[in-house]
């Protein structure tokens, strides 16, 4: 069985406070020199049979209706070996 | 001959008996629907009432929206029957793209409960005809994912087609409700579709509608009567 990653990530126009809350508490933790955080979604899908174009096609479909809000975030489909 | 208004009910639904409770105090008959049911039972319109569908999981209103019930709301919504989406109810028509734009975390991290100002902006809905364009409503507010969201150019058009329903009223002090809550995008409150079926805000009409309970004001029955007085008519 292969498995399938799909990240997801707010577009990098939107706002990510919950990002911006880790960043600012990383100094007090000393974890320096980070400038910036933000924050995603990773989706590890076990595909059964072969991932081909066809399968592949599939989930991008579903990750633009259904694991990612293409209003707000972008998606990212990679195969694991 | 009084109108009837489905409330439909999803796993996490938490104010699904307080809106059936708004449209009976409106003189309407409250028809519950449940999430795994595609029939509306003949209904004349539509509230999708706020909570927490599914837990939120994935994002608020994401799995919801894909429900049989949702089949036919988004058929009949897009065939000119009156929809509201309430808080979550807003969410979930967010995300069946009946109405444009997305609901994220509050600028502030924080779960926000209060009573909010809200300037009515447009009485040409159906779920606002009983106010005038202007006119400013305190109703309560309690949501963590409220910071409305969409592109400038979606912001502009909504703007240009007066489909901004609702602002948060930003004119006075905090203490008493003024202010934006949750760091939406040019104070957007609630918008509606380019017909003025479909209508979807964060705050709570539906919390505001008798005298006895809560801020003891009747702000958000308006919402209720408006669309009751539609269909009669119609």
């Amino acid at each position: 069985m292969a498995r399938v990653v799909v990240d997801v990530m707010l577009k990098p126009e939107i706002l990510d406070p919950q990002g911006q809350a880790v960043q600012r508490a990383l100094p007090r933790l000393g974890f320096d020199g980070i400038s910036d955080v933000r924050q995603g979604k990773r989706f590890e899908l076990e595909v059964e049979g072969p991932v081909d174009d066809a399968a592949l096609a599939r989930i991008r479909e579903m990750a633009e209706t259904f694991l990612a809000n293409t209003v707000i975030e972008d998606f990212n489909v990679k195969v694991e070996s | 001959m009084t109108a009837r208004i489905g409330v439909v009910t999803f796993p996490g639904t938490l104010d699904d008996r307080d809106t059936q409770r708004a449209v009976r105090v409106a003189g309407g008959e409250a028809v519950p629907l449940w999430h795994r049911d595609k029939d509306l039972k003949q209904v004349d319109a539509v509230v999708l009432p706020g909570g927490f569908s599914y837990g939120d999981y994935l994002r608020a209103g994401a799995i919801s929206r894909f429900s049989p019930v949702m089949e036919t709301i988004i058929e009949q919504a897009r065939a000119g029957m009156p929809v509201l989406g309430i808080c979550n109810g807003f969410q979930v028509l967010c995300e069946a793209h009946l109405l444009p734009g997305a609901m994220l975390r509050n600028t502030a991290l924080h779960f926000v409960c209060r009573d909010q100002r809200l300037r009515v902006e447009t009485s040409g809905t159906a779920w606002t005809a009983d106010y005038t364009a202007g006119q400013e409503i305190s109703i309560p507010l309690k949501n963590i994912d409220g910071r409305y969201t969409a592109d400038e150019r979606t912001l502009d058009e909504l703007e240009a087609e007066g489909r901004v329903a609702f602002r948060y009223a930003t004119g006075g002090p905090a203490a008493d409700g003024y202010g934006n809550p949750n760091g939406s995008l040019r104070d957007i409150a609630g918008i509606t579709n380019a017909a003025g079926n479909v209508v979807g805000l964060m705050p709570h009409p539906e919390h505001a509608v008798e005298t006895l309970v809560g801020t003891g004001r009747t702000d958000g029955l308006g919402f209720f009567t408006s669309v009751l007085k539609k269909l009669v008519s119609a």
